[in-house]
């Protein structure tokens, strides 16, 4: 941790340069989105599908039990909120891309969020396994809690299933996942 | 990391710059995962080119709206994906445009640089086993093409209210989709994009009891987890399965420890078997899993001549061919399953259009990651230059949603470097006239082809009408609705 320090804050600097330029996209806080500032990159998802409305349901109340258990009172939410880790994605190529993730979101949204190379076909309703990632390090995947069965029947369809392969869409931010890295595997 | 970012620039603008001055036109046949995942990563990898997909239907994405069940609507968001890419400013659908009748694969190539034919199997597998015509058998394509309410499906003549019976041959998902729809209350299915006629009927069927039948074991089932999850959980569903079927050998042991899918897809098959009750109540519905059966020929009835009255089957047994690899073969045991409707769920089929080469064979147009290989050339490397698949018709049909993903990868990383090298001769390239001649061409052949927007237009007709009812869309399910309302 200590030894990444100078690295990362040079990651933070670029990492804000790129939020500062995104200009227009800056997050506009809306009723009903007031705890996950970052909803708005659902929007584009799950914009115009009525079918996935049933998960949006889902993710939505997800959020709401993730902010009780986090904080009791509104300002406590806000200084929760502006917790982010650094997770580290290594692409197909082995290039290597840290970004920092705000706790509460899974590792699709912010893969998608950066532009890397994820998919995310079923965008995080459990039905596909593009956003089938490897957890780089056995300590940072043990702290993980167990995929549930659905997970596995999907991970069971991943290319290049590893021992320490999850979807991206079930790893959510949360503080003792500070400093992981993510491999996405090659399909071919 | 500095230098490698520049010279990864310097590699991109120059390949872009080489290309710019000549748009490459591409045509995709065919509008399912395969034929979009290649549209969106040729758009992607190559700012010259220029993308049109032709569907045979007036509707996009193939399966993924006549073949996913309507239960999995979670399996269907990759639309969303699917429809950014046709809204790409360098990408355009025509669909009601078929390959073959509309225009011939010669006229094609004649338009395009590249032509990706992805247009997957829309044909079945046959047994060709006696009997095999009786009215009550139908292929599970033809069923699953009826409740997801493909236009050409629409009036299957199903035996629904006049059995209690029916037999799935095959254990693989698709005969689990087809057993789940058979099996689940229609209640539960009132509220998914399931085509009207087909909900209806399936309100009033008389089907009480199902067989899945495989030819091998529970072991070697070609399920997957989750779906063999979803049909145990059927509400208020008993479950038969022969506990001596269970029985492994070692070599079902070897096969299981190597394979995670088969693994967990037994485990849950004996989790199955050993919970429940040991008989059905009277009324309830019932599933049966039957292990080492072979169809031998199907039954006529006697009360309804013409009519399948049930199956005869022959029991077998696993028998190592060398190479790991085991086969189902006839122990000369018979024995017969009474049913009024038989869907076979055995594999779908290609179909090979005039002047494509076909392996008739293994189904697939015979290709090297990709690229047409030339059918009547001794050189196995010599290919049909221009000409290049993906999907179903590269490898076979099997694989989900995802394969195509890398199927596509794998056919667009080929287009790209046999433009590198020249192959296509895109420096010198005489320019194609693309998506203005196909405009040309249907023109003259009076074709009214459908545009994306047209889908559109049918897309919000059926969600207007869907959700009066409850639905997330009513499907429209005859050629003449889905043509109107692409005009309207």
């Amino acid at each position: 941790m200590m030894m990444s320090v100078p690295k990362l804050s040079r990651r933070v600097g670029d990492w804000i340069l790129k939020e500062l330029s995104r200009g227009e996209s800056a997050p506009i806080i809306r009723a009903g989105h007031v705890q996950r500032p970052y909803s708005q990159y659902l929007k584009p998802l799950f914009g115009w599908q009525t079918e996935a409305n049933l998960f949006q349901g889902a993710l939505f109340q997800k959020h709401h039990h993730f902010s009780t258990i986090t904080a009791d009172t509104a300002s406590e939410v806000e200084s929760e909120e502006n917790k982010k880790i650094s997770v580290t994605f290594v692409d197909k190529e082995g290039e290597e891309k840290q970004i920092m993730v705000p706790l509460g979101m899974s590792m699709l949204e912010a893969a998608l969020e950066n532009d890397m190379e994820l998919e995310g076909a079923c965008e995080g309703s459990l039905a596909c396994s593009t956003c089938h990632v490897i957890v780089m390090d056995m300590e940072y995947y043990n702290k993980l809690e167990d995929p549930t069965d659905e997970e596995n029947d999907m991970l069971d369809l991943a290319f290049g299933l590893s021992k320490t392969s999850r979807l991206g869409c079930q790893v959510i931010a949360k503080p003792e996942l500070d400093g992981i890295r993510l491999a996405i595997p090659t399909g071919t | 990391m500095k230098m490698a970012i520049f010279q990864v620039r310097t590699w991109l603008s120059r390949r872009f710059s080489s290309v710019s001055s000549q748009t490459l036109r591409v045509c995709v046949v065919g509008s399912g995962p395969a034929g979009f995942y290649t549209a969106e990563k040729m758009l992607k990898a190559h700012q010259g080119a220029q993308v049109d997909i032709i569907d045979r239907l007036p509707t996009p994405f193939g399966l993924v709206r006549s073949g996913v069940a309507p239960d999995h609507p979670e399996t269907k968001i990759v639309v969303n994906q699917f429809s950014r890419a046709a809204q790409h400013e360098r990408c355009s659908f025509f669909g009601n445009v078929m390959l073959g009748s509309s225009l011939s694969l010669a006229e094609l190539r004649e338009l395009y640089h590249v032509v990706v034919l992805a247009y997957g199997a829309e044909s079945d597998r046959v047994l060709g086993i006696p009997g095999e015509d009786l009215i009550g058998i139908h292929s599970a394509r033809e069923f699953v093409w009826w409740y997801n309410g493909h236009p050409d499906c629409k009036n299957l003549d199903l035996e629904l209210k006049n059995t209690d019976t029916a037999v799935i041959l095959g254990q693989g998902n698709v005969a689990l989709d087809v057993a789940r729809i058979l099996l689940r209350p229609a209640t539960e299915l009132a509220t998914t994009d399931i085509a009207s006629h087909a909900l209806a009927a399936l309100e009033e069927s008389s089907i009480r009891k199902v067989y899945l039948v495989g030819r091998r074991g529970p072991v070697q089932a070609a399920c997957t987890a989750k779906e063999l999850r979803e049909v145990l959980g059927i509400k208020d569903l008993y479950i038969q399965i022969q506990e001596a079927d269970l029985l492994k050998t070692p070599e079902d042991e070897e096969e299981i420890k190597n394979n995670r899918i088969q693994r967990r897809v037994y485990e849950l098959l004996s989790k199955a078997a050993t919970t429940g009750h040991s008989y059905p109540r009277s009324g309830q519905r019932e599933l049966h899993f039957v292990f080492f059966r072979k169809p031998d020929r199907f039954l006529d009835s006697d009360e309804r001549r013409g009519h399948v009255s049930g199956v005869h089957f022959e029991e077998t047994v696993l028998k190592d061919v060398g190479g790991g690899k085991r086969v189902a073969v006839g122990t000369g045991k018979f024995d017969d399953l009474q049913c009024g409707m038989v869907l076979k769920s055995i594999g779908y089929k290609s179909v090979p259009v005039d002047g494509l080469p076909f392996d008739h064979q293994k189904g697939v147009v015979p290709n090297i990651r990709g690229r047409v290989r030339h059918n009547t050339s001794e050189d196995p490397t010599r290919l049909e230059e221009g000409l290049y698949v993906c999907g179903w018709l590269k490898r076979g049909p099997t694989g989900i949603i995802a394969t195509n993903l890398y199927c596509a990868e794998e056919t667009v990383a080929s287009i790209l470097e046999d433009l590198d090298k020249g192959v296509l001769a895109t420096k010198s390239i005489s320019p194609k006239p693309g998506r203005e001649g196909l405009l040309h061409l249907l023109d003259n052949q009076n074709v009214r082809f459908v545009p994306f927007n047209g889908w559109e237009k049918i897309d919000s007709t059926e969600r207007r009408v869907g959700s009066l009812k409850k639905k997330p869309r009513e499907k429209l399910a005859t050629w003449e609705e889905l043509l109107k309302a692409a005009t309207e």
